[in-house]
């Protein structure tokens, strides 16, 4: 099914995929919905940005997508194959060697014992990648030099501690890029990065992105990041996918309460902040323990009705490509 | 409102702190000079590791070894902070400056009643039982949190709560100048946003000055009145916000503004700032920011540019502006 890979062909497919974790003692769990029916598709060479405050769910996502934990529900497609069925248990090498991982902390992602040289090394050994010694330590500078880390010789030969965080990041980026993958899985890789460095990193996702054609799933709190690089973004709150579009027409026309909200409350120096009218929502993320029925964003919303609190509202389309999971909406399709 | 005018609250003159390691001394905070006044909020900027929070943490004299304090005046209503001794210190901290910091849960204390960390302060500045307790119901009511939740464990709240809560213990004895060290950057937008408009209209109501210190440019420019950029240890340039943003002189500066995306108007290519903040063992030659400027001139890796007034306040240290030694 590898067939010969071009642009919009979907990589990923997620239909209705849930998470739930058990807490709490034996007789008496509890479930924590953490992803609640999550469907989505990742085109070949385009950024997925997944939104959302802490606890809503985006992390859990792809770790699911990773098969780093079990999926309760729902099938995951990977290049049309049905991958939990095809290979349930274990993802196998050929899953691993196509989605990779790059993980939010990158001091704390790479060994502090092992010099750059021997974290690169793995996956190349371990996906069988080189045959002998000279030509693995060929494409560790090649690598290295993907994510413009120069002079790749003296870097190779460094330490974690030695880099700085910006840098380290690019060795994690460049140990994704060893096996070649398809898709990386991004978690916020420069949420802990200073300010002045993360646009270098956002930019090398892009530059991956267009002359490799590699997909990505970037995780984000912050819209703004979200635009920058995200073709497609989709919001999440409280475990649920509620809207969803091309970037640009999300920033522009968002129309689920959530989603305005988190717009109305990123900084923007344009506007003075005293000037500005009250957000409209107030109140706090609800519990992901045994949640009622009904939309997880019923008791914040301005725009709450009866049926908010009975059910989760389904998918309608506003315009093409663009879709929101609220039932002030669902009278329109 | 108080007018942001008059006599300097807060006076700091060329403050110096050096952090002693094994490998030498890091100077964390070389030569900063800073006022506040009545009424107003000054916001620092900069990365980590420029020296922003351990200006704060020296105007309140809570550095411990191995940083040492090497020079430089803090002048708070004409007294030396600097120059107190420890008893002058218990009386004057809290009651004319207080500080929110970055992680409520690191300060509140895990153990015991939120209620009780409330307390403590106000008993420790005189305060009787039934005031203090009076005083807290007051407090909550202030910042937007139930009184009934003062008896709740700190994990027992949200983290914008936990937030709130130690804002009110920052206004409990209702001080002059308040501290804000990266307040929300743990939070979520918008508990950020919530609480950062809470604290514009508290200041509003009470007019106590803030010195709101973040790396978050963009939340600066929207919270306060005049910013002040610090890089290496340094502030390289100082304007009002709006100045600043409509026309920032610094290659630093215009660098920073250009690491953040924006969420309206035209998207457009952004570059960030090449390379990474210098190793303050051994700080760059000169300028502290030529490794990374891109408009570097061969003067820049010699010689150490000065503050220029540009405009009316409006200042930068950067040889394009014709600072000279």
């Amino acid at each position: 099914m590898t067939g010969i890979a071009n642009q919009n062909q979907d990589i990923l497919e997620v239909r209705g995929m849930t998470k739930y974790f058990q807490i709490g003692p034996f007789f008496k769990t509890k479930l924590v919905h953490a992803v609640e029916d999550a469907s989505f598709t990742v085109k070949q060479g385009q950024v997925l940005a997944l939104v959302g405050e802490s606890g809503s769910g985006k992390t859990t996502t792809i770790r699911l997508i990773a098969r780093l934990i079990p999926v309760t529900r729902g099938d995951i497609y990977f290049e049309s194959v049905d991958i939990l069925n095809a290979e349930p248990g274990r993802a196998s090498l050929v899953y691993r060697n196509k989605v990779q991982l790059i993980f939010q902390d990158p001091f704390s992602s790479l060994n502090a014992v092992h010099t750059i040289e021997h974290h690169l090394s793995r996956p190349l050994i371990l996906h069988k990648k080189v045959t002998n010694r000279w030509e693995l330590h060929e494409r560790v500078c090649t690598l290295l030099e993907r994510v413009d880390l120069n002079p790749a010789e003296d870097i190779a030969s460094r330490y974690p501690h030695q880099l700085s965080g910006g840098q380290r990041q690019r060795v994690a980026i460049a140990r994704s890029l060893a096996v070649e993958p398809k898709l990386i899985l991004a978690d916020e890789p420069i949420s802990m990065l200073d300010v002045s460095i993360r646009m270098g990193i956002l930019n090398l996702i892009e530059k991956l992105k267009t002359e490799q054609g590699i997909s990505f799933v970037y995780i984000t709190h912050d819209l703004a990041s979200a635009r920058y690089i995200g073709d497609q973004i989709i919001v999440m709150y409280a475990g649920h996918m509620v809207e969803g579009g091309d970037s640009e027409v999300i920033l522009s026309q968002a129309v689920h309460p959530y989603t305005r909200l988190l717009l109305s409350a990123v900084p923007d120096p344009g506007a003075g902040l005293a000037t500005q009218k009250n957000l409209g929502a107030r109140g706090e993320v609800p519990s992901l323990i045994d949640p009622p029925p009904g939309c997880p964003f019923v008791a914040r919303c301005p725009l709450v009705q009866t049926d908010c609190r009975r059910s989760m509202p389904e998918r309608s389309e506003i315009s093409p490509g663009h879709w929101v999971r609220c039932h002030h909406y669902a009278d329109k399709e | 409102m108080n007018p942001p005018f008059n006599k300097p609250l807060l006076d700091i003159h060329e403050l110096k702190v050096v952090y002693l390691t094994a490998r030498g001394p890091v100077k964390a905070v070389d030569g900063v000079s800073l006022s506040i006044r009545p009424g107003e909020i000054v916001g620092l900027a900069g990365e980590s590791g420029s020296g922003k929070s351990t200006i704060a943490h020296a105007i309140l004299r809570v550095l411990h070894p191995p940083a040492l304090i090497t020079g430089g005046q803090a002048f708070f209503n004409d007294r030396d902070i600097l120059e107190m001794s420890e008893q002058e210190l218990e009386h004057f901290r809290w009651k004319n400056i207080s500080i929110v910091f970055q992680s409520a849960m690191n300060a509140l204390n895990p153990v015991m009643r939120v209620r009780d960390q409330l307390l403590d302060i106000m008993l420790q500045h005189g305060f009787t039982k039934a005031a203090a307790n009076e005083r807290a119901v007051q407090l909550f009511n202030l910042v937007g949190i139930e009184p009934k939740r003062l008896d709740a464990y700190p994990h027992q709240l949200s983290g914008g709560m936990r937030q709130r809560a130690v804002i009110a213990i920052a206004l409990a004895l209702d001080p002059p100048l308040m501290i804000l060290d990266e307040p929300t950057t743990a939070l979520d937008v918008v508990v950020q946003k919530d609480i950062l408009q809470q604290i514009a209209v508290l200041r509003e109501k009470l007019g106590f000055s803030i010195l709101f210190i973040t790396h978050d440019l963009s939340l600066l420019v929207e919270f306060s009145m005049s910013i002040a950029i610090m890089y290496a240890g340094e502030i390289v340039e100082r304007a009002m916000a709006r100045e600043l943003f409509d026309n920032p002189l610094h290659p630093y500066t215009v660098g920073l503004m250009n690491s953040f995306p924006s969420i309206s108007g035209k998207l457009q290519k952004l570059s960030g700032i090449p390379g990474s903040p210098p190793d303050l063992l051994s700080p760059p030659t000169g300028c502290r920011f030529h490794p990374r400027c891109p408009k570097v001139m061969p003067v820049c890796a010699q010689l150490a540019p000065v503050e220029q007034l540009i405009s009316k306040d409006h200042q930068v240290a950067c040889h394009l502006y014709g600072g000279r030694s």
